[in-house]
């Protein structure tokens, strides 16, 4: 009997495995797609704020004024300085995007700092991009004040020095926004696949007509799933294995946990997500359904995940649903294994949930399925 | 002579450039007030002929004349057609369907509602206007989609293959309506697999893997057998090693089971009774059919010895029956599809369920093979009940549904290994259970393939392949040959009278009268009830007596049942030629 | 063959009208989707960080350090874990419970009676944006506190030489909500426009009716016109949904003129509603149709838009790759027209360009569908 149960098991597995691998359109869309989403939105995805475009309207055109201008030209994080010569230029300069933010220096600039008067420089932002222009703002005022200071013959007496406030990064010395994007693509990408291939199994079976012959053959209800749960989970696998190689080597994000803390979450993770899937799957009668199924669970499992922006920063009780995002839980383990090197103590504490939405999911596709098995 | 209305001239058309051609230079004419036949299996090219015709593809060469104009400039609004699939959509109403298709077609004002009346008068379908397309049962959906296509009376009506999949009564009604309109002066060309449906054409043209076999009226091809077609009735219980003997002997070309007889078509040369030997006696002459003659250009039918039943283990004697359906009733909601259904098959017997579309017979089938939970009554197969033992039952049988249901995908090979292995099937029995398999089907140079990309000949033996890997005592088959050609029918035939007589117990459903033919008893179920049961002869006779003519054939026989049933329940019987 | 015909049109478009009132599987991702991702993006992705959880390392028990220590409780930035050691909120940043640590230092009192007062804080660089800002905030308590304790010594030290004046135009308050609402627009009618027309025209191919429509009369620019007004109906509906949803319940402002909103909306549809068309003539199968769909719109749509990610910060082959997407010319209008008014100069650009995208997909829709049915 279990002999007997085993060789269904495997035949069910290997039958879905040439189901996804055998076409070889098949094989390139489950394999080729994550790997070029990892590279273009692992460069596109940051929240940096990089080759910014400046608008300076200088009526000063002292040498002050010029030598700031210089310095705001000469900073890492600006591409170009656009030179603008009137209010209105400044006006259409900011309405059109062309800058994220304008310098505007007074007929008196030069002429405030030569007298020791204190001069004052008008910064105007497009508050479209609040985002980034917050940020640019962080980088003006550090050019600025650094500029103040050393335009200031005399500063006064010893008053300040040494008091402030030096700040480390740790994990991410440079904080580069890389580091942070590339290991939650894992978390994000793995999803996708393990999703839409889950998502379409049984209702591409109940479309094609195949499922009425799994269901008069001695498989059982739990051999069936299983048989759908393992290649999902094999290919969810297999694809992390190939970012967990490419990330550090490629992209020199470092990875600092545990390689076998990572499979065992890696593991819960994927049966969460095939729990998720498969009861999407039952759910549909059409591959229709399936997909746009799949696709209304997907985005607010990404943007709850804190993939998009900090789980932190959101209102308490949607922290409190957030919980239940199985991405959620994976993307703290997967940013503590590579920057953080979390330790098994950490990593389980995060893996829990991961164990309980599996359990959870799996089960209710089981009774599901047994439900609407006519 | 009439006039042509769609005409084809030496047309051909690949679909890969170094392929095999889907046509090859095919010549065809068709003209006003005749009904034109395009016949032949699955995968001849009927489709890809009548896409021609309605401008849909463009042939690789040859010339196209449909309405006086090159048929991708002719006026489409003179041209009615029926897609394969109907054209329907299925989530707008009855009326919304006539709608769209009017305005499509430019039909307006008076013409317009005169059209509907007379349409929905003729197709019965007045009481369903407002329902959803979907919703209708296959022969209704065919009836709409034909009345579609006929909205403004089109000079040339295209039909392709719009008795598939329907009962022999609206497939009859589907006939009727169409003949009326030959009547009118319009120009038909109606596809199709059945080759009954081809003799009652006035010309046919039979494809045969993209070639012309035959064209003319139907009655000069079956000429070229007369004389050696003849029927023996036989004893019950030795039709099926009779048939085995005398198609393995050499006289024999072709033969199949009709009831209680066989039909025979000897070989050229000798058609004197006395080769029939000891059913000389017996044996009558009688007037060839188109299929007798198609079999005859292919060459003739396979030998009678089912390779298949050689390998396959003995099913031991059982006083128990094999089926047995004790007052099975599915209800969903407030609608009964099936009601108190009861019947016993024997070891070693073929069953048949047949109904028109609708009636309650595939939800029979559905609850028999575990598919559907019976509200109540009880069943089981090969003694294993099944409620309490739904496992066991599914271990002992194979099942081969109407469509092609294995994994397309996937390849030959990987189907059998799928399947042998959900069966438990492991080792050197499941090494040896597919070499077997290969071997008996032919299936080697397809091995590697997909099997969605066979020929629908080798799907058919896949199929049945796969549902017999495990050796079940018990056999589901839902429209089995539906669409193949003749030979693979007889050849799928003769595995399943060779399994029958090691013992396996079959049960089939059909709109297929001559796979009806082959069972050993028949149940005819209607509106959800047994309206009859009993062997083919049985359901003849007793439609001969209902005054169905002297020598009524089953599909006669199904017709009148029918309406002797509705008569009975007080009801205007269903309308059939 | 004649020209266009009205009655053909308007039968084709009452049937399309019939089929998505029907489902409901289109319903939902006209009307239900749109209202979630408005709230997922109004609420869950939050660019503005609310307050972090930080620890702080007292390691000093002098006054001076006891009052820094009660600014920072008090601070409305800050969730604060105070401990007189530094090595359990090592831990507690490992494990992610708390984003940063601020050290007071052994010496701390001392150095503030000396006129200094340096304090260190350790960030979690694993989350970069959030590590920026809680430093950024952790220096700006301490001034503020070293400011109160000591007015003689001004903020951190004398008056600047050089004063930096801020002016946020548009948003001054620096609502992300305010950008990523209108932004969330751009996604919906991205998956109106290219996903369900995609989908729905590919179902057409799938079910057989398209081969039956297409031996009617119709031709085929009947049969295009007739696929585009029904779903830019759709769209335009929902964009009037989301518009009103994002005024009153999001609070965004509504600053532009809805003529210009209009115009904004329609040009976007036609090249959405044109690549969709094109989707599915090309491929006449739902499953393909729906994956290149969600790969070459939706996620181009949330990653490449520059909705979330400044698109001047990505590297230059990206930033060329977001040129093929008309979503990144629309993202910019859609917040200009809900934030800074009618910007006619822009907008013309900006449509002209996405109008341009709409007859390539127009073009290429035709190419398709000419292969006909074969």
């Amino acid at each position: 009997m279990i002999l007997a149960a085993w060789r269904r098991v495997v035949a069910m597995t290997i039958k879905e495995l040439w189901a996804l691998l055998r076409d070889p359109r098949g094989r390139i869309t489950l394999i080729a797609p994550p790997i070029l989403q990892l590279a273009l939105f692992g460069f596109a995805a940051t929240l940096d704020v990089k080759n910014i475009d400046l608008g300076v309207y200088d009526r000063d055109r002292g040498g002050y004024g010029q030598a700031l201008i210089e310095r705001l030209a000469g900073s890492p994080n600006v591409k170009r300085i656009v030179p603008l010569e009137s209010p209105q230029e400044v006006r259409d300069a900011l309405d059109n995007g062309k800058v994220i933010a304008v310098i505007g220096l007074d007929e008196r600039f030069s002429r405030d700092i030569a007298a020791g008067r204190p001069a004052s420089v008008q910064a105007d932002y497009d508050g479209r991009r609040s985002n980034a222009a917050q940020i640019v703002n962080g980088y003006i005022g550090r050019i600025v004040s650094g500029f103040g200071a050393e335009v200031k013959s005399a500063p006064v007496a010893g008053t300040g020095d040494g008091a402030g406030t030096s700040v480390v990064n740790w994990f991410n010395p440079n904080l580069d926004y890389m580091w942070f994007t590339m290991p939650s693509l894992i978390v994000t990408l793995a999803a996708l696949s393990v999703l839409s291939v889950t998502g379409q199994s049984i209702a591409r079976e109940r479309e094609l007509g195949t499922f009425d012959q799994l269901m008069v053959s001695p498989l059982r209800t739990w051999e069936i799933l299983a048989g759908k749960t393992i290649p999902a989970v094999l290919l969810g696998a297999f694809n992390a294995t190939v970012f967990l190689v490419l990330i550090p080597l490629l992209f020199h994000v470092p990875f600092r946990g545990s390689v076998i803390l990572f499979y065992v979450a890696l593991f819960c993770y994927l049966f969460a997500l095939v729990g998720v899937g498969l009861f999407i799957s039952i759910l549909s009668r059409t591959q229709q359904q399936a997909f746009l199924g799949m696709f209304l669970a997907m985005v607010p499992l990404i943007l709850l995940s804190g993939f998009t922006s900090p789980v932190d920063n959101m209102p308490r009780w949607l922290q409190v649903v957030a919980e239940a995002d199985p991405l959620k839980h994976f993307v703290v383990i997967i940013e503590g294994l590579f920057l953080k090197g979390m330790g098994a103590g950490d990593v389980f504490a995060n893996l829990w949930p991961l164990v309980v939405i599996a359990g959870v999911t799996l089960t209710g596709s089981a009774l599901l399925f047994r439900a609407r098995m006519e | 002579m009439a006039d042509p209305v769609a005409s084809a001239k030496a047309v051909t058309k690949r679909f890969a450039k170094d392929g095999p051609a889907a046509l090859d230079r095919i010549d065809l004419v068709v003209e006003t007030g005749r009904m034109t036949g395009l016949v032949g299996p699955d995968g001849a090219g009927k489709t890809t002929m009548i896409r021609i015709l309605a401008g849909l593809i463009e042939p690789d060469a040859g010339e196209v004349m449909v309405l006086g104009h090159p048929a991708l400039e002719t006026d489409r609004a003179e041209i009615g057609y029926m897609p394969q699939r109907f054209g329907l959509y299925e989530d707008l109403t009855v009326r919304e369907n006539l709608d769209l298709y009017a305005d499509l077609r430019g039909l307006t004002g008076e013409a317009r509602q005169a059209s509907f009346d007379r349409l929905l008068d003729f197709t019965d379908l007045k009481r369903f206007e407002t329902r959803l397309a979907g919703q209708l049962s296959g022969g209704m959906k065919q009836k709409l989609g034909l009345a579609c296509a006929l909205l403004k009376q089109p000079e040339l009506l295209l039909l392709d293959e719009p008795s598939v999949g329907v009962d022999p009564v609206s497939r009859r009604e589907l006939w009727s309506m169409v003949k009326a309109l030959i009547g009118e002066g319009v120009g038909v060309l109606w596809s199709t697999a059945y080759l009954d449906e081809a003799e009652r054409c006035d010309a046919v043209y039979l494809l045969h893997e993209g070639k012309v076999l035959f064209s003319g009226a139907p009655a000069d091809l079956s000429s070229r057998v007369d004389g050696r077609v003849f029927r023996a009735p036989v004893e019950p219980d030795q039709r099926r090693a009779l048939l085995r003997r005398v198609l393995d002997g050499k006289l024999v070309l072709d033969g199949v089971i009709q009831g209680d007889s066989v039909r025979l078509l000897m070989k050229e040369g000798k058609p004197d009774a006395d080769v029939l030997g000891k059913l000389a006696a017996s044996a009558r002459p009688v007037r060839p059919r188109f299929e007798d003659a198609f079999v005859e250009i292919l060459g003739g039918g396979p030998p009678g010895t089912s390779t298949l039943a050689e390998t396959y283990a003995t099913v031991p004697d059982s006083d128990t029956p094999s089926i047995v359906a004790d007052g099975l009733t599915k209800t969903f909601g407030a609608f009964t599809a099936a009601d108190d259904i009861r019947f016993e098959v024997r070891r070693g017997q073929i069953f048949g369920l047949l109904g028109p579309n609708g009636a309650g017979k595939s939800t029979t089938f559905k609850m028999l093979c575990g598919l559907l939970t019976p509200t109540s009554g009880a069943g089981s197969v090969a003694g294993f009940d099944l409620r309490e033992a739904k496992a066991d039952a599914r271990q002992s049988l194979g099942y081969m549904a109407q469509k092609f249901s294995l994994y397309g995908d996937l390849s030959v090979r990987q189907n059998l290994d799928f399947f042998s292995g959900i069966y438990g099937l492991g080792g050197a029995k499941r090494k040896r259970a597919i070499d077997q398999a290969v071997e008996i089907f032919h299936l080697q140079p397809y091995l590697q393939k997909n099997a969605a990309l066979m020929p629908l000949g080798f799907k058919q033996r896949l199929a049945l392949a796969c549902a017999v890997l495990h050796q079940p005592p018990v056999l589901f088959l839902d429209e089995p040959t539906s669409g193949v050609d003749p030979i693979v029918r007889r050849e799928f035939w003769t595995h399943i009278n060779g399994l029958v007589e090691r013992g396996v117990t079959v049960l089939v459903t059909t709109h297929f009268m001559e796979e009806a033919e082959y069972c050993d008893r028949i149940l005819l179920i209607y509106r959800a009830r047994e309206i009859a049961q009993g062997s083919p002869d049985a359901l003849k006779r007793r439609a001969r007596d209902a005054g169905a003519g002297d020598d009524p054939t089953l599909e006669d026989a199904f017709a009148v049942l029918l309406q002797s049933a509705d008569r009975s329940e007080g009801r205007e019987p269903r309308q059939a030629a | 063959m004649s020209g266009l015909s009205l009655r053909r049109l308007f039968a084709m478009m009452v049937k399309e009208g019939h089929q998505i009132l029907r489902d409901p599987s289109t319903l939902l991702i006209a009307f239900v989707l749109p209202p979630i991702l408005l709230f997922l993006f109004g609420y869950a992705v939050n660019l503005d960080t609310a307050r972090t959880r930080i620890g702080l390392a007292v390691l000093d028990s002098s006054e001076a350090s006891r009052s820094l220590a009660t600014a920072y409780q008090n601070s409305r930035w800050f969730e604060v874990a105070t401990a007189s050691s530094l090595a359990p909120l090592k831990a507690a940043l490992v494990s992610g419970r708390i984003r940063a640590i601020v050290v007071l230092p052994q010496d701390f009192g001392r150095q503030v009676v000396g006129g200094g007062g340096s304090i260190q804080v350790i960030a979690d660089g694993s989350i970069p944006n959030t590590a920026s800002f809680a430093a950024a905030y952790a220096e700006g308590v301490r001034a503020t506190w070293a400011a109160g304790r000591f007015p003689e010594r001004g903020a951190g030290g004398a008056a600047p030489a050089v004063q930096l004046v801020d002016r946020y135009w548009f948003n001054p308050e620096l609502t992300s909500r305010f950008f990523l609402v209108p932004g969330a627009m751009a996604i919906v009618l991205t998956i109106i426009g290219t996903l369900l027309t995609a989908l729905v025209v590919a179902r057409e191919w799938e079910r057989g009716t398209m081969e039956a429509i297409m031996a009617t009369p119709i031709n085929m620019a009947e049969l295009i016109i007739t696929k585009i007004v029904p779903y830019y109906l759709l769209g335009l509906g929902s964009a009037v949904v989301c518009t009103v949803l994002a005024v009153t319940v999001f609070g965004v402002p509504f600053r532009g003129s809805p003529l210009a909103l209009f115009l904004i909306v329609s040009a976007f549809l036609a090249p959405a509603l044109g690549q969709g068309l094109f989707i599915s003539a090309a491929t006449k199968n739902q499953f393909i149709a729906s994956q290149i769909a969600l790969l070459t719109a939706f996620l181009p749509a949330l990653l490449l838009s520059g909705f979330l990610f400044e698109i001047s910060s990505m590297p230059r082959v990206i930033q060329l790759i977001t040129y093929a997407f008309p979503v990144r010319y629309l993202m910019p209008l859609l917040q200009s027209v809900f934030i800074a008014g009618d910007l006619w100069g822009l907008f013309g650009r900006g449509i002209a360009v996405m109008m341009g995208f709409g007859v390539l997909y127009f073009v290429l829709t035709v190419l398709a569908t000419k292969r006909r049915i074969a």
